[in-house]
Protein backbone atom coordinates (compact mmCIF):
# COMPACT_ATOMS: atom_id res chain seq x y z
CA UNK A 1 0.00 0.00 0.00
CA UNK A 2 2.66 2.44 1.09
CA UNK A 3 4.98 1.74 -1.83
CA UNK A 4 2.10 2.17 -4.23
CA UNK A 5 1.33 5.55 -2.75
CA UNK A 6 4.91 6.70 -2.99
CA UNK A 7 5.12 5.69 -6.62
CA UNK A 8 1.91 7.48 -7.36
CA UNK A 9 3.10 10.62 -5.64
CA UNK A 10 6.40 10.73 -7.46
CA UNK A 11 4.62 10.23 -10.77
CA UNK A 12 2.33 13.10 -9.91
CA UNK A 13 5.28 15.25 -9.03
CA UNK A 14 6.84 14.53 -12.39
CA UNK A 15 3.63 15.30 -14.19
CA UNK A 16 3.12 18.57 -12.36
CA UNK A 17 6.44 19.98 -13.51
CA UNK A 18 6.05 22.27 -16.47
CA UNK A 19 8.08 21.07 -19.47
CA UNK A 20 10.30 24.13 -19.38
CA UNK A 21 11.09 24.07 -15.70
CA UNK A 22 11.52 20.29 -15.89
CA UNK A 23 14.25 20.77 -18.43
CA UNK A 24 15.81 23.39 -16.20
CA UNK A 25 15.84 21.31 -13.06
CA UNK A 26 17.06 18.22 -14.91
CA UNK A 27 20.31 19.98 -15.55
CA UNK A 28 21.05 19.85 -11.87
CA UNK A 29 19.09 16.95 -10.43
CA UNK A 30 18.37 13.45 -11.61
CA UNK A 31 14.76 12.51 -12.40
CA UNK A 32 14.90 10.10 -9.48
CA UNK A 33 15.79 12.86 -7.05
CA UNK A 34 13.06 14.96 -8.50
CA UNK A 35 10.54 12.14 -8.23
CA UNK A 36 11.37 11.74 -4.58
CA UNK A 37 10.80 15.43 -4.04
CA UNK A 38 14.44 16.03 -3.18
CA UNK A 39 14.72 19.07 -5.41
CA UNK A 40 13.39 22.50 -4.87
CA UNK A 41 11.32 23.65 -7.78
CA UNK A 42 13.23 26.30 -9.66
CA UNK A 43 11.80 28.80 -12.06
CA UNK A 44 13.77 30.10 -14.98
CA UNK A 45 12.04 33.48 -14.77
CA UNK A 46 13.62 35.87 -12.31
CA UNK A 47 12.00 38.95 -10.87
CA UNK A 48 13.98 42.14 -10.94
CA UNK A 49 13.59 44.91 -8.40
CA UNK A 50 11.38 47.67 -9.72
CA UNK A 51 13.32 50.87 -9.23
CA UNK A 52 10.86 53.03 -11.12
CA UNK A 53 9.23 55.92 -9.33
CA UNK A 54 5.85 54.52 -8.15
CA UNK A 55 3.96 57.73 -8.88
CA UNK A 56 5.20 57.90 -12.45
CA UNK A 57 4.34 54.23 -12.83
CA UNK A 58 0.85 54.95 -11.56
CA UNK A 59 0.49 57.85 -13.96
CA UNK A 60 1.57 55.61 -16.83
CA UNK A 61 -0.94 52.92 -15.85
CA UNK A 62 -3.70 55.48 -15.59
CA UNK A 63 -3.21 56.52 -19.18
CA UNK A 64 -4.48 53.11 -20.23
CA UNK A 65 -7.12 52.57 -17.58
CA UNK A 66 -10.69 53.72 -18.09
CA UNK A 67 -12.50 55.63 -15.35
CA UNK A 68 -15.45 53.63 -14.12
CA UNK A 69 -18.91 55.16 -14.72
CA UNK A 70 -20.20 57.38 -11.92
CA UNK A 71 -22.93 60.02 -12.14
CA UNK A 72 -24.85 58.23 -14.88
CA UNK A 73 -25.07 54.90 -13.06
CA UNK A 74 -25.49 55.98 -9.43
CA UNK A 75 -28.99 55.36 -8.13
CA UNK A 76 -31.02 58.59 -7.90
CA UNK A 77 -31.51 59.24 -4.19
CA UNK A 78 -33.01 62.22 -2.40
CA UNK A 79 -29.66 62.95 -0.73
CA UNK A 80 -27.44 63.68 -3.69
CA UNK A 81 -30.18 64.77 -6.09
CA UNK A 82 -31.34 67.28 -3.47
CA UNK A 83 -27.79 68.43 -2.94
CA UNK A 84 -27.21 68.98 -6.66
CA UNK A 85 -30.51 70.90 -6.83
CA UNK A 86 -29.25 73.08 -3.97
CA UNK A 87 -26.17 73.91 -6.02
CA UNK A 88 -28.13 74.42 -9.24
CA UNK A 89 -30.74 76.69 -7.62
CA UNK A 90 -27.96 78.70 -6.00
CA UNK A 91 -26.26 79.27 -9.33
CA UNK A 92 -29.57 79.89 -11.07
CA UNK A 93 -30.40 82.65 -8.60
CA UNK A 94 -27.05 84.33 -8.14
CA UNK A 95 -26.18 84.36 -11.89
CA UNK A 96 -29.27 86.31 -12.97
CA UNK A 97 -28.94 88.52 -9.89
CA UNK A 98 -25.45 89.62 -10.93
CA UNK A 99 -26.59 90.05 -14.55
CA UNK A 100 -29.57 92.09 -13.44
CA UNK A 101 -27.55 94.23 -11.07
CA UNK A 102 -24.91 95.08 -13.72
CA UNK A 103 -27.61 95.77 -16.30
CA UNK A 104 -29.37 98.03 -13.76
CA UNK A 105 -26.07 99.83 -13.11
CA UNK A 106 -25.51 100.57 -16.79
CA UNK A 107 -29.16 101.08 -17.76
CA UNK A 108 -29.04 104.94 -17.62
CA UNK A 109 -26.08 105.09 -20.04
CA UNK A 110 -27.59 102.42 -22.30
CA UNK A 111 -31.04 103.98 -22.16
CA UNK A 112 -32.76 100.82 -20.82
CA UNK A 113 -35.77 101.18 -18.57
CA UNK A 114 -35.15 98.73 -15.72
CA UNK A 115 -36.48 100.88 -12.87
CA UNK A 116 -39.21 99.46 -10.63
CA UNK A 117 -42.05 101.52 -12.08
CA UNK A 118 -41.53 100.29 -15.64
CA UNK A 119 -41.02 96.69 -14.44
CA UNK A 120 -44.30 96.82 -12.51
CA UNK A 121 -46.05 98.19 -15.57
CA UNK A 122 -44.55 95.46 -17.78
CA UNK A 123 -45.57 92.73 -15.32
CA UNK A 124 -49.08 94.16 -15.00
CA UNK A 125 -49.59 94.04 -18.75
CA UNK A 126 -48.99 90.26 -18.85
CA UNK A 127 -51.84 87.69 -18.77
CA UNK A 128 -52.47 85.95 -15.42
CA UNK A 129 -51.02 82.60 -16.49
CA UNK A 130 -47.74 84.22 -17.51
CA UNK A 131 -47.61 86.13 -14.23
CA UNK A 132 -48.06 82.95 -12.20
CA UNK A 133 -45.53 81.04 -14.32
CA UNK A 134 -42.86 83.74 -14.01
CA UNK A 135 -43.41 84.14 -10.28
CA UNK A 136 -43.33 80.36 -9.73
CA UNK A 137 -40.06 79.90 -11.66
CA UNK A 138 -38.48 82.68 -9.60
CA UNK A 139 -39.97 81.54 -6.29
CA UNK A 140 -39.19 77.82 -6.44
CA UNK A 141 -35.37 78.12 -6.55
CA UNK A 142 -35.58 80.68 -3.76
CA UNK A 143 -37.78 78.65 -1.41
CA UNK A 144 -35.91 75.42 -2.09
CA UNK A 145 -32.48 76.96 -1.58
CA UNK A 146 -33.62 78.72 1.61
CA UNK A 147 -35.13 75.67 3.25
CA UNK A 148 -32.38 73.33 2.18
CA UNK A 149 -29.97 75.91 3.56
CA UNK A 150 -31.63 75.54 6.95
CA UNK A 151 -31.19 71.78 6.62
CA UNK A 152 -27.51 72.29 5.96
CA UNK A 153 -27.19 74.56 9.00
CA UNK A 154 -28.67 71.86 11.26
CA UNK A 155 -26.22 69.35 9.81
CA UNK A 156 -23.36 71.72 10.54
CA UNK A 157 -24.43 71.55 14.18
CA UNK A 158 -24.01 67.79 13.93
CA UNK A 159 -27.73 67.10 14.16
CA UNK A 160 -30.14 65.18 11.95
CA UNK A 161 -27.33 63.12 10.48
CA UNK A 162 -28.96 59.72 10.51
CA UNK A 163 -30.12 57.98 7.34
CA UNK A 164 -33.74 58.24 8.41
CA UNK A 165 -33.53 61.93 9.28
CA UNK A 166 -31.68 62.75 6.05
CA UNK A 167 -34.33 61.12 3.86
CA UNK A 168 -37.23 62.58 5.83
CA UNK A 169 -35.86 66.12 5.96
CA UNK A 170 -35.03 65.92 2.25
CA UNK A 171 -38.59 65.14 1.22
CA UNK A 172 -39.96 67.63 3.75
CA UNK A 173 -37.89 70.38 2.13
CA UNK A 174 -39.13 69.36 -1.33
CA UNK A 175 -42.76 69.38 -0.19
CA UNK A 176 -42.54 72.66 1.73
CA UNK A 177 -40.60 74.51 -0.94
CA UNK A 178 -42.98 73.51 -3.74
CA UNK A 179 -46.05 74.45 -1.71
CA UNK A 180 -44.63 77.80 -0.55
CA UNK A 181 -43.44 78.58 -4.09
CA UNK A 182 -46.97 77.95 -5.39
CA UNK A 183 -48.42 80.09 -2.61
CA UNK A 184 -46.00 82.90 -3.50
CA UNK A 185 -46.85 82.54 -7.19
CA UNK A 186 -50.56 83.01 -6.56
CA UNK A 187 -50.19 86.08 -4.31
CA UNK B 1 -4.53 5.25 6.96
CA UNK B 2 -5.46 4.43 3.42
CA UNK B 3 -4.52 0.81 3.97
CA UNK B 4 -6.84 0.56 6.96
CA UNK B 5 -9.76 1.61 4.86
CA UNK B 6 -8.96 -0.87 2.11
CA UNK B 7 -11.38 -3.66 1.31
CA UNK B 8 -8.95 -6.48 1.96
CA UNK B 9 -10.48 -9.89 2.68
CA UNK B 10 -8.71 -10.10 6.02
CA UNK B 11 -10.39 -7.00 7.41
CA UNK B 12 -13.73 -7.82 5.90
CA UNK B 13 -13.68 -11.19 7.56
CA UNK B 14 -12.75 -9.85 10.96
CA UNK B 15 -15.22 -7.00 10.94
CA UNK B 16 -18.01 -8.78 12.92
CA UNK B 17 -15.55 -9.12 15.82
CA UNK B 18 -15.31 -5.36 16.18
CA UNK B 19 -18.76 -4.39 15.08
CA UNK B 20 -21.60 -6.79 15.88
CA UNK B 21 -24.20 -7.20 13.18
CA UNK B 22 -26.88 -5.60 15.33
CA UNK B 23 -25.04 -2.27 15.16
CA UNK B 24 -24.59 -2.45 11.42
CA UNK B 25 -25.59 0.80 9.84
CA UNK B 26 -28.44 0.69 7.44
CA UNK B 27 -27.65 2.31 4.16
CA UNK B 28 -29.55 5.23 2.69
CA UNK B 29 -32.07 4.08 0.17
CA UNK B 30 -31.83 5.28 -3.38
CA UNK B 31 -34.96 7.15 -4.29
CA UNK B 32 -36.65 6.07 -7.43
CA UNK B 33 -37.47 8.88 -9.81
CA UNK B 34 -35.86 12.30 -9.47
CA UNK B 35 -37.78 14.78 -7.29
CA UNK B 36 -39.67 17.38 -9.27
CA UNK B 37 -37.38 20.37 -9.76
CA UNK B 38 -38.93 23.76 -9.03
CA UNK B 39 -39.26 25.96 -12.10
CA UNK B 40 -36.04 27.82 -12.93
CA UNK B 41 -35.84 31.39 -11.65
CA UNK B 42 -33.61 32.92 -14.27
CA UNK B 43 -32.18 36.31 -13.52
CA UNK B 44 -29.93 38.43 -15.70
CA UNK B 45 -26.79 40.05 -14.38
CA UNK B 46 -25.24 42.80 -16.45
CA UNK B 47 -21.61 43.15 -15.52
CA UNK B 48 -19.05 45.78 -16.48
CA UNK B 49 -16.18 44.29 -18.44
CA UNK B 50 -12.87 45.80 -19.45
CA UNK B 51 -9.72 43.92 -20.29
CA UNK B 52 -6.32 45.57 -19.82
CA UNK B 53 -4.85 43.28 -22.48
CA UNK B 54 -6.91 45.09 -25.08
CA UNK B 55 -6.87 48.63 -23.67
CA UNK B 56 -8.13 50.27 -26.85
CA UNK B 57 -11.42 48.40 -26.61
CA UNK B 58 -14.08 50.29 -24.74
CA UNK B 59 -15.61 48.84 -21.56
CA UNK B 60 -18.74 46.82 -22.24
CA UNK B 61 -21.64 45.38 -20.28
CA UNK B 62 -21.86 41.61 -20.49
CA UNK B 63 -25.03 39.75 -19.57
CA UNK B 64 -25.04 36.48 -17.66
CA UNK B 65 -28.11 34.46 -16.75
CA UNK B 66 -28.32 32.41 -13.58
CA UNK B 67 -30.99 30.20 -12.05
CA UNK B 68 -31.55 31.71 -8.62
CA UNK B 69 -32.70 28.33 -7.26
CA UNK B 70 -29.18 27.03 -7.75
CA UNK B 71 -27.39 30.16 -6.59
CA UNK B 72 -26.61 31.33 -3.07
CA UNK B 73 -28.52 34.30 -1.71
CA UNK B 74 -25.83 36.96 -2.07
CA UNK B 75 -24.46 38.85 -5.04
CA UNK B 76 -21.03 37.42 -4.34
CA UNK B 77 -22.46 33.91 -4.70
CA UNK B 78 -23.79 34.88 -8.11
CA UNK B 79 -20.43 36.36 -9.17
CA UNK B 80 -18.50 33.32 -7.99
CA UNK B 81 -20.93 31.03 -9.76
CA UNK B 82 -20.59 32.98 -13.00
CA UNK B 83 -16.82 32.80 -12.70
CA UNK B 84 -16.84 29.08 -11.93
CA UNK B 85 -19.41 27.93 -14.42
CA UNK B 86 -19.79 30.46 -17.19
CA UNK B 87 -16.84 32.77 -17.63
CA UNK B 88 -13.54 32.26 -15.81
CA UNK B 89 -12.22 35.54 -17.23
CA UNK B 90 -14.62 37.58 -15.06
CA UNK B 91 -12.40 39.36 -12.55
CA UNK B 92 -13.30 40.70 -9.13
CA UNK B 93 -11.80 40.91 -5.66
CA UNK B 94 -13.24 38.86 -2.84
CA UNK B 95 -11.96 37.22 0.29
CA UNK B 96 -13.90 36.79 3.50
CA UNK B 97 -17.47 36.53 2.13
CA UNK B 98 -18.81 37.95 5.42
CA UNK B 99 -18.33 41.69 5.17
CA UNK B 100 -15.18 42.09 7.19
CA UNK B 101 -12.44 42.37 4.57
CA UNK B 102 -14.01 44.93 2.26
CA UNK B 103 -12.55 43.38 -0.87
CA UNK B 104 -15.77 42.89 -2.81
CA UNK B 105 -16.87 46.54 -2.72
CA UNK B 106 -18.61 47.40 -5.97
CA UNK B 107 -21.56 49.29 -7.38
CA UNK B 108 -24.58 46.99 -7.42
CA UNK B 109 -27.84 48.27 -8.88
CA UNK B 110 -26.59 51.82 -8.59
CA UNK B 111 -25.48 51.71 -4.96
CA UNK B 112 -22.02 51.03 -3.61
CA UNK B 113 -21.98 48.04 -1.32
CA UNK B 114 -20.18 44.83 -0.51
CA UNK B 115 -21.23 42.03 -2.84
CA UNK B 116 -21.09 39.57 0.05
CA UNK B 117 -23.57 41.59 2.13
CA UNK B 118 -25.92 42.40 -0.74
CA UNK B 119 -28.83 40.07 -1.33
CA UNK B 120 -29.75 39.27 -4.91
CA UNK B 121 -33.10 40.96 -5.55
CA UNK B 122 -35.55 38.10 -6.05
CA UNK B 123 -37.42 40.02 -8.73
CA UNK B 124 -36.37 38.09 -11.84
CA UNK B 125 -37.97 40.51 -14.30
CA UNK B 126 -35.44 43.25 -13.71
CA UNK B 127 -31.78 42.68 -14.38
CA UNK B 128 -29.07 43.50 -11.86
CA UNK B 129 -26.31 45.80 -13.00
CA UNK B 130 -22.86 45.51 -11.47
CA UNK B 131 -20.16 48.13 -11.95
CA UNK B 132 -16.82 48.70 -10.29
CA UNK B 133 -16.69 51.43 -7.61
CA UNK B 134 -17.67 54.69 -9.36
CA UNK B 135 -15.09 57.10 -10.73
CA UNK B 136 -12.09 54.89 -10.07
CA UNK B 137 -9.42 53.78 -12.47
CA UNK B 138 -10.30 50.26 -13.54
CA UNK B 139 -7.56 47.64 -13.35
CA UNK B 140 -9.75 44.94 -14.84
CA UNK B 141 -13.51 44.29 -14.89
CA UNK B 142 -14.70 44.97 -11.33
CA UNK B 143 -11.26 45.63 -9.85
CA UNK B 144 -10.56 49.30 -9.13
CA UNK B 145 -7.15 50.85 -8.54
CA UNK B 146 -7.01 51.71 -4.83
CA UNK B 147 -3.48 53.12 -4.76
CA UNK B 148 -4.55 56.71 -4.15
CA UNK B 149 -7.06 55.67 -1.49
CA UNK B 150 -4.39 53.84 0.51
CA UNK B 151 -1.93 56.70 0.06
CA UNK B 152 -4.49 59.08 1.47
CA UNK B 153 -5.07 56.73 4.40
CA UNK B 154 -1.34 56.72 5.07
CA UNK B 155 -1.27 60.51 4.94
CA UNK B 156 -3.49 60.89 8.03
CA UNK B 157 -1.06 58.85 10.16
CA UNK B 158 -3.57 56.23 11.26
CA UNK B 159 -1.83 55.17 14.43
CA UNK B 160 -1.58 56.25 18.05
CA UNK B 161 0.84 59.14 18.50
CA UNK B 162 2.01 59.84 22.03
CA UNK B 163 4.94 61.74 23.47
CA UNK B 164 4.49 60.82 27.12
CA UNK B 165 4.77 57.25 28.33
CA UNK B 166 1.74 55.76 30.03
CA UNK B 167 1.59 56.34 33.82
CA UNK B 168 2.00 52.68 34.75
CA UNK B 169 4.32 51.88 31.88
CA UNK B 170 1.99 49.14 30.73
CA UNK B 171 -1.08 50.43 28.99
CA UNK B 172 -2.53 53.68 27.75
CA UNK B 173 -5.78 53.58 29.66
CA UNK B 174 -9.06 55.33 28.92
CA UNK B 175 -12.41 55.46 30.64
CA UNK B 176 -15.43 53.55 29.32
CA UNK B 177 -16.92 56.92 28.25
CA UNK B 178 -13.82 57.80 26.28
CA UNK B 179 -13.79 54.37 24.70
CA UNK B 180 -17.43 54.76 23.75
CA UNK B 181 -16.52 57.69 21.50
CA UNK B 182 -14.68 55.26 19.23
CA UNK B 183 -17.75 53.11 18.64
CA UNK B 184 -18.99 53.54 15.11
CA UNK B 185 -15.51 54.64 14.04
CA UNK B 186 -13.21 51.70 14.67
CA UNK B 187 -15.51 49.30 12.79
CA UNK B 188 -14.62 50.87 9.43
CA UNK B 189 -13.04 48.28 7.14
CA UNK B 190 -11.84 50.75 4.49
CA UNK B 191 -13.82 49.20 1.66
CA UNK B 192 -14.04 52.63 -0.02
CA UNK B 193 -17.77 52.32 -0.70
CA UNK B 194 -18.44 55.72 0.89
CA UNK B 195 -15.52 57.57 -0.68
CA UNK B 196 -16.40 56.40 -4.17
CA UNK B 197 -20.07 57.27 -3.66
CA UNK B 198 -19.18 60.89 -2.90
CA UNK B 199 -19.54 63.30 -5.86
CA UNK B 200 -17.07 65.66 -4.20
CA UNK B 201 -14.55 62.84 -4.09
CA UNK B 202 -15.27 62.02 -7.75
CA UNK B 203 -14.30 65.52 -8.85
CA UNK B 204 -11.50 66.17 -6.33
CA UNK B 205 -10.06 62.80 -5.38
CA UNK B 206 -6.49 64.04 -5.72
CA UNK B 207 -6.84 66.53 -2.88
CA UNK B 208 -10.04 65.87 -0.96
CA UNK B 209 -9.53 63.02 1.49
CA UNK B 210 -13.02 61.56 1.11
CA UNK B 211 -15.41 60.21 3.76
CA UNK B 212 -13.63 56.94 4.57
CA UNK B 213 -10.31 58.59 5.29
CA UNK B 214 -11.99 61.44 7.18
CA UNK B 215 -13.86 58.95 9.36
CA UNK B 216 -10.54 57.26 10.10
CA UNK B 217 -8.96 60.64 10.75
CA UNK B 218 -11.75 61.48 13.20
CA UNK B 219 -11.22 58.12 14.88
CA UNK B 220 -7.78 59.41 15.93
CA UNK B 221 -9.00 62.93 16.70
CA UNK B 222 -11.62 61.45 19.03
CA UNK B 223 -9.21 59.07 20.74
CA UNK B 224 -8.43 60.29 24.26
CA UNK B 225 -5.04 58.53 24.21
CA UNK B 226 -3.71 60.35 21.15
CA UNK B 227 -1.61 63.41 21.98
CA UNK B 228 -1.15 64.93 18.54
CA UNK B 229 -4.68 66.27 18.14
CA UNK B 230 -3.47 69.79 17.40
CA UNK B 231 -1.09 68.54 14.74
CA UNK B 232 -3.79 66.39 13.18
CA UNK B 233 -6.19 69.32 13.13
CA UNK B 234 -3.60 71.59 11.53
CA UNK B 235 -3.07 69.06 8.76
CA UNK B 236 -6.78 69.13 7.95
CA UNK B 237 -7.24 72.88 8.21
CA UNK B 238 -7.20 73.83 4.53
CA UNK B 239 -9.76 74.27 1.80
CA UNK B 240 -9.37 70.80 0.29
CA UNK B 241 -8.81 68.09 2.91
CA UNK B 242 -12.11 68.37 4.77
CA UNK B 243 -13.98 71.34 3.39
CA UNK B 244 -14.64 69.76 -0.02
CA UNK B 245 -17.31 67.91 1.91
CA UNK B 246 -20.60 69.57 0.95
CA UNK B 247 -22.75 67.33 3.16
CA UNK B 248 -24.18 65.40 0.23
CA UNK B 249 -24.26 62.42 2.63
CA UNK B 250 -24.08 59.66 0.03
CA UNK B 251 -21.44 58.22 2.36
CA UNK B 252 -23.81 57.66 5.28
CA UNK B 253 -26.49 56.34 2.93
CA UNK B 254 -24.25 53.76 1.30
CA UNK B 255 -22.00 52.45 4.11
CA UNK B 256 -22.42 48.64 4.07
CA UNK B 257 -21.33 48.50 7.72
CA UNK B 258 -23.98 50.99 8.83
CA UNK B 259 -21.43 53.57 9.99
CA UNK B 260 -21.85 57.32 9.68
CA UNK B 261 -18.94 59.05 7.91
CA UNK B 262 -21.13 62.13 7.42
CA UNK B 263 -21.46 62.57 11.17
CA UNK B 264 -17.72 62.01 11.69
CA UNK B 265 -16.96 64.75 9.16
CA UNK B 266 -19.48 67.09 10.80
CA UNK B 267 -17.78 66.48 14.16
CA UNK B 268 -14.38 67.10 12.56
CA UNK B 269 -15.62 70.40 11.15
CA UNK B 270 -16.91 71.35 14.62
CA UNK B 271 -13.53 70.49 16.15
CA UNK B 272 -11.75 72.61 13.54
CA UNK B 273 -14.09 75.55 14.13
CA UNK B 274 -13.33 75.63 17.86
Amino acid sequence: MFSQKVAQQSLRRLAVQQPLSMQWSMMRASPAAMALGKTVQSRPVTTSPNNEDPTSLLAKQRLNRPVSPHLAIYKPQIGWIGSSLHRITGVAMSGPLYLWATAYLFSPTLGWHLESASMVAAMGALPVAAKVAIKATLALPFTYHCMNGLRHLTWDLGRGLTNNAIIKSGWTVVGLSVSTALALAFI
Amino acid sequence: MASLRSTSRLFAASRPFFRPATFARSYATVETGAPAEPPAKMKSFKIYRWNPDTPSEKPTMQTYDLDLNKTGPMMLDALIRIKNEQDPTLTFRRSCREGICGSCAMNIDGVNTLACLCRIPTDTKTESRIYPLPHTYVVKDLVPDMTLFYKQYKSIKPYLQRDTPSPDGLENRQSPEERKKLDGLYECILCACCSTSCPSYWWNSEEYLGPAILLQSYRWLADSRDERTAERKAALDNSMSVYRCHTILNCTRTCPKGLNPGLAIAETKKMLAK
